[in-house]
């Protein structure tokens, strides 16, 4: 059978997960810059209130998950623009995949430890 | 496979083709979105030890924060987040095929290298404490 790598949904799901993901992190950015030019950076203990409230920490969860998702496309898409090599590809898709991953645990250790 | 185009001639010296501004916005997206995946450790670091209690990590903190070298960094991240940010929303734009044209393209090609410069120059002055 001759398959074709590029099949559906892979291509498509991936490019409306990057918008989608950008949307939220442009919105986050807004919310956080509005927050800073309130006062939220103020003092630390300013700092440290406005990133333990609930709401905040809810869209700095998705903020760092969107982020994550949004770095993997993106990455990966630059790997497969300029590395042709399977294996070598494949070792930095890896690389990428598991940096991400261990990002996203670590800032949501940091949030959720409040 | 049937060829569906006619095969087009290529010249693919980039260095001697003189690129369009949307061009290089374009390439200045993903070098910055490179740049900020490169950076994102010490990022979640320093969010780490903004928001720590232990006078340890205050005073890390503020013997980071304060290093000259990483005011730099920061200030090439925030025009690459700058940058990113601006391209981007020309990029949702475009994808829902406003400003496609090629000189509204151009246009809105401008308008991110002077509003991300803009606010890289407002921001930086802020980072690196002239006011």
């Amino acid at each position: 059978m001759n398959r074709i790598v590029v099949g559906a949904h892979y291509g498509l799901k991936d490019w409306l997960a990057q918008r989608i993901t950008a949307v939220v992190m442009a919105a986050y950015t807004l919310i956080v810059l509005a927050a800073v030019m309130g006062g939220a950076t103020s003092s630390q203990e300013a700092w440290r209130a406005f990133m333990s409230h609930g709401l905040i920490r809810f869209f700095t969860f998705l903020f760092i998950v969107s982020l994550c998702y949004h770095a993997w496309v993106g990455v990966r898409d630059i790997w497969m623009d300029y590395i042709k090599p399977t294996g070598i590809r494949l070792f930095l898709h890896a690389l990428t995949l598991l940096a991400l991953i261990g990002y996203a645990g670590w800032a949501i250790q940091i949030i959720w430890r409040l | 496979m049937q060829q569906l185009t006619k095969p087009r001639p290529k010249f693919l010296a980039l260095n001697q083709i003189r690129q369009p501004l949307a061009a290089i916005a374009s390439i200045l997206h993903r070098l910055s979105g490179a740049g900020l995946f490169l950076m994102l450790p010490l990022l979640i670091w320093l969010l780490q030890l903004s928001l720590a209690t232990s006078t340890e990590d205050m005073t890390t903190f503020k013997a980071v924060k304060d290093c000259l070298a990483v005011r730099l960094i920061l200030l090439g991240l925030v025009w690459a987040f700058l940058h990113h940010f601006c391209m981007g929303i020309r990029l949702l734009f475009i994808d829902m095929h406003i400003g496609v044209e090629k000189q509204a393209s151009h246009t809105s090609a401008k308008a991110v290298f002077g509003i991300s410069l803009t606010l890289t120059l407002i921001f930086g002055l802020k980072l690196l404490g002239v006011y």
